[in-house]
Formats: structure tokens, sequence, C-alpha cells
């Protein structure tokens, strides 16, 4: 089912969490909504969810007003961040809970609905912890518990509310996955919340980059990545090293490395990513003179930092081998050269 | 020692029947009060209007005057207005009055301990506001307030001693009684007071069941 979202504004106070926001959800996609805290992605969620009511603006469901609809009625399920489990019930009891409470004209037999509950509990591959009680499970078991349950009355569309921001690392990067499988089977729309851009890429669709109540960019992942609308999606969706430069007959520069600038205005900040940045120990009149100052061991990966004369410290990355091979130390005097860049007006 | 003895074989079955309507008060108060504060906890989380306003007020009268005070007004005091209860009536309801409006904010506090995520949870099931307070926020409340719901009963039991002052025979009157004929005050109150520390402690027993029958697995 596809979602709407059409001007909507919100307030807490003088807070504005949400400024104008419009959106087109399609059909079974899986769709991040990835912001900082604080930019309106929960709200923006629990407002299409019925928790929440907007100042302004509607949402509409499948082509239909569904703005002064009840959460009960709207047919969505939720899955919280805290998984909001019902601790005096199993797990059985947890899923099965909302059809068993239906009115009896539209409530499935006992026996339907304990193999739907079966069924559900081997999707999330949770079968043998059907008698457990939720303060006996994992955090992980748990938020898959949550999901299941939110599909045992069917909804038209799932909304997820941080779904993983409890757990830690290596769960969370499990349960994505699986996650991203799960939708693949079910094809249901689904939306979740995050502030970790890695899992939004990973796992979405599409992702809405949010930042102070606004939408920055709308994309697949690709497109927020590679050609990111502002300099905010440029920032957010990884590490940056900032540069500012004057503009002389539309060209910006770092060191003596020119890149094309925008029309507007005689200054600008370029961003270059620190593996876009090459390192060498002989001077050339187009890279940047510095000296490293940290060496940052990262796994795979090797964080140098740069000091040089004009402005912030640069970061600089670098493949496990190629560290090696360069056998770069602390102190040594470098030379930096960006491969790539991108330029706003500053 | 041996008066003792006597005193005690001859005191035993007045204070006894003393100490079963003592315990008849405090149950029919109990349930009664359970369900009135449980209703009135309701009326004002759901903030229903006007309702609301009344249990509000209500509460604040109850827990502002003395529970004597409010006894003397239901059995001397309405009378004047054509309301006439006999004693035990009047008793039992006034510590009704008296308990409910305790045991309400107990339930009030433990309702609104309850995350709103279980409000939420429930209403994207599907649920209506009564079923997500019946099946999901209650029994989760319930456990959160039985501690404090049992200091409010205990004291009840306790509180059943004020009815003396209306002519009921329940344990304290019925001890005065013993001690106007055989004049020993002292065995006798102290006897009055181990009975009502052992249905207190009785008391505390089922609450420890209760509380043992609630705890959801960890």
């Amino acid at each position: 089912m596809s979602i709407e979202v059409r001007q909507i504004n919100k307030r807490f106070g003088d807070f504005v969490a949400l400024d104008d926001i419009n959106l087109d959800i399609q059909t079974g996609e899986l769709l991040a909504l990835l912001g900082p805290s604080g930019c309106g992605k929960t709200t923006l969620l629990r407002i299409i969810a019925g928790l929440e009511t907007p100042d302004r603006g509607s949402i509409l469901f499948h082509g239909e007003d569904a703005t002064d609809t009840h959460v009960r009625e709207r047919q969505v399920g939720f899955v919280f961040q805290h998984y909001a489990l019902f601790r005096h019930m199993t797990v059985f009891e947890n899923v099965a809970f909302g059809l068993r409470v239906r009115p009896k004209h539209t409530r499935p037999t006992d026996a339907a609905i304990k193999q739907k509950v079966h069924t559900l509990l081997e999707l999330v591959q949770l079968d043998w912890l059907a008698d457990r009680y939720p303060a006996q499970l994992s955090g992980g078991q748990r938020q898959r518990i949550a999901l299941a349950r939110a599909l045992a009355v069917e909804p038209r569309v799932l909304l997820l509310d941080e779904p993983f921001g409890a757990l830690d690392t290596k769960v969370r990067k499990e349960l994505r996955r699986w996650l991203r499988r799960l939708h693949d089977e079910m094809h249901i729309t689904s939306v979740f919340v995050t502030h970790d851009q890695e899992e939004a890429l990973e796992v979405a669709d599409r992702v809405v980059v949010m930042n102070k109540g606004r939408i920055e960019q709308t994309g697949t992942p690709e497109q927020v990545y590679d050609q990111p609308a502002t300099p905010f999606v440029y920032q957010f969706l990884g590490d940056v090293n900032l540069f500012h430069s004057r503009v002389h007959e539309g060209w910006a520069e770092v060191g003596g490395t020119r890149f094309a600038a925008p029309e507007a205005g005689d200054k600008a900040v370029i961003y270059v990513r620190p593996h876009e940045i090459d390192i060498q120990r002989i001077a050339t009149d187009k890279a940047l003179a510095g000296v490293i100052t940290h060496v940052r061991l990262l796994g795979a990966t090797v964080r140098l930092e740069v000091n040089v004369a004009a402005g912030d410290p640069v970061e600089v990355e670098l493949t496990r081998e190629r560290y090696t091979e360069g056998r770069w130390s602390v102190g040594e005097a470098v030379w930096l050269s960006p491969r790539e860049a991108r330029v706003y007006a500053g | 020692m041996q008066t003792w003895i006597d005193l005690f074989h001859l005191a035993w079955p007045f204070l006894l029947k003393g100490a079963g309507y003592t315990l008849a008060f405090a149950l029919a108060a109990m349930v009664l009060g359970l369900a009135l504060g449980f209703v009135v906890a309701l009326l004002r989380v759901a903030q229903v209007p006007v309702l609301a306003q009344v249990a509000t007020f209500y509460v604040s009268a109850m827990r502002g005057t003395p529970l004597l005070v409010q006894i003397f007004v239901i059995y001397y005091g309405l009378p004047s207005v054509g309301i006439e209860f006999s004693p035990a009536t009047a008793g039992v309801l006034a510590l009704t009055l008296n308990v409910a409006a305790y045991l309400s904010e107990s339930m009030r506090g433990a309702i609104a301990g309850v995350s709103r995520d279980q409000w939420h949870a429930g209403y994207s099931l599907g649920l209506t506001w009564w079923q997500t307070m019946r099946h999901v926020v209650a029994p989760q409340a319930l456990r959160l307030a039985v501690p404090s719901l049992s200091n409010s009963l205990i004291s009840l039991i306790k509180d059943t001693s004020l009815v003396s002052v209306i002519t009921v025979t329940e344990l304290m009157l019925a001890t005065k009684e013993v001690i106007a004929q055989t004049f020993q005050p002292l065995p006798l109150y102290l006897a009055a007071a181990a009975l009502y520390w052992a249905m207190s402690a009785a008391f505390e027993w089922v609450q420890r069941q209760v509380e043992a029958r609630l705890e959801w697995r960890r």
C-alpha cells in the first residue's frame, strides 16, 4: 500500500519538529528516514502511524485520507525502539494477542491462531521460545518477537522506530540483514527510522535524509551517497574534510588542485572524503604540505591525521595494505592531494 | 500467671467474636474499596469530563479529613438530613469510602507507571482504550501497585478499631467491654493488639503469595 505525506507541519511549543514535509512512499518499498536526533524523523513516523497528530497537512493511505483515523483503525504494524512487548504474557501470547482480542465475527479459530503464531515464530526463527517470557529473551530476540507480533494482525504498512537502536553492533548488523531478507519475502510497505547512515544505506530501497524538520534529499542509497544534494547530506553520510577556498574564474582549489566551483559567490567550501585523498612523500606544487600527528588503526582501514598550515587537521584513510607498504609514521612530513571533491558555495 | 490464664479463658470467646467482626469489616471494605478505588482511578486516568473532577475532589476530601470525623458525619450527621444507617452499614461505608481514596491513588500512580509504548502497542494491534487497559495496562499496573495497595489494606485492618465509637462490637469494643467487667486493662489490650497483629501478619502472607503469582519471570 502506498503512503502519501502532504504538507505535514508539527510544532512542540516553539520547536518546529516538522516543517512542510512532502513524501511519497511506494507500495512494497522499504524506506529509511535518516537523520540526527531531533531532526523530526521519529515524529514523522509517529504521525504516519497515527500516534501523533500533525498541526497541518494530511496523510493518505492508498490515496485515502487517513489523517483523522485512529491508530487502531489504520492497520499499521509498529515496532518500538524498546520493543514494548507485553511482559506479563509469554512470547506465544504476545504474538497471538492482536488476533485473540478481535471481536468474535472477525476472530480466527483457536487452531488457526495457533498455526499463524507458529508460522510467524518460524519466520523470525524463534519458534523454540514460544513459552518463554519477554524478560527471559535477549534484546535481538525481543525485537524479532515484536516484529512477529506486529505482523500477526496483517498490517497494511510496517513502521519501525529505530528498531535496532538498543542493540549492540554485532546483533544490529545481523538483524538488519535479516530485516532486508524478510522484506524481500513479504513485500509489505515499510518505513524505518534510523540515525545510522550505514544501516540506512545497507537496508533501504530509498533513503530520506532529514535535518531540522526538513527533508534534505530523497533517493536510492547510491544517489544520496554519490550525489548528495546538500552539504548536510554529504557530511551526514560519511566522514569528511572541509577546505575553504576563494573562487577564481569558476575554480576553487585545495593545495594546488583545482575543482569547478558553483556560480554563486566568491567563496567556496570543498568537501573531501578521507579515502579520496592521495598521500605522498614527494613535494609538488599541486599538493598540500602537512605533518602526520596520529595514526589510528581501524581494522581493515587506517586513519592518518595530518596537520596542515591552514585550517583543521585533515583525515586520510588508507587500506591496511597501502598503509603497510608506505610505512607511514607519526612526525613525518607528507603532501596531500584530493582525487575527488564536492564544492558548495560558502 | 494463673490469673492471666483464667482471664484469657474467660475473655477468649468475646475477643474472638470481636476479631471476627473486625475481619468481616476489613474484608467488606477491602472488596468494596478496591472496586470503588479502581473506578475512581479509571475516571481520573481517562479524564472523563466532570466525573474526573468529582473524583479528584472526592480523593482530596477523603485524604484530607480524619477517618473518625468521616464516621461521625455518616452515622451521627446524615440522619439529620433523613439518611440513616445501621452502625454496621455506616462503619463499612465509612471505611470503604476512606480506603478507596487511598487505593485509587495507588492504582492511578501504577497505571501512570506503565510506559506509553504499552498503550501504543495495544492500539497499533487494533485494541480499544478499554481493551488495552484491561489486558495490557491493568495487569502490569497491578503488579506495580501491590506493595502500596497492601499498605493501605493493612492500615484498613487497624482502622476498623475506629468504628467502635458507633457501638459496633468489633475487636476494640469487645475488649473494652471485657475490661469493664474484669478491670484488667493491660493483658486484655495486649491480647487485642496481638490479634490485630496476627490479622495483619496473615494479610502480609497473602500479599507475598499474590506478589509471587504476579511476578513475571526474569
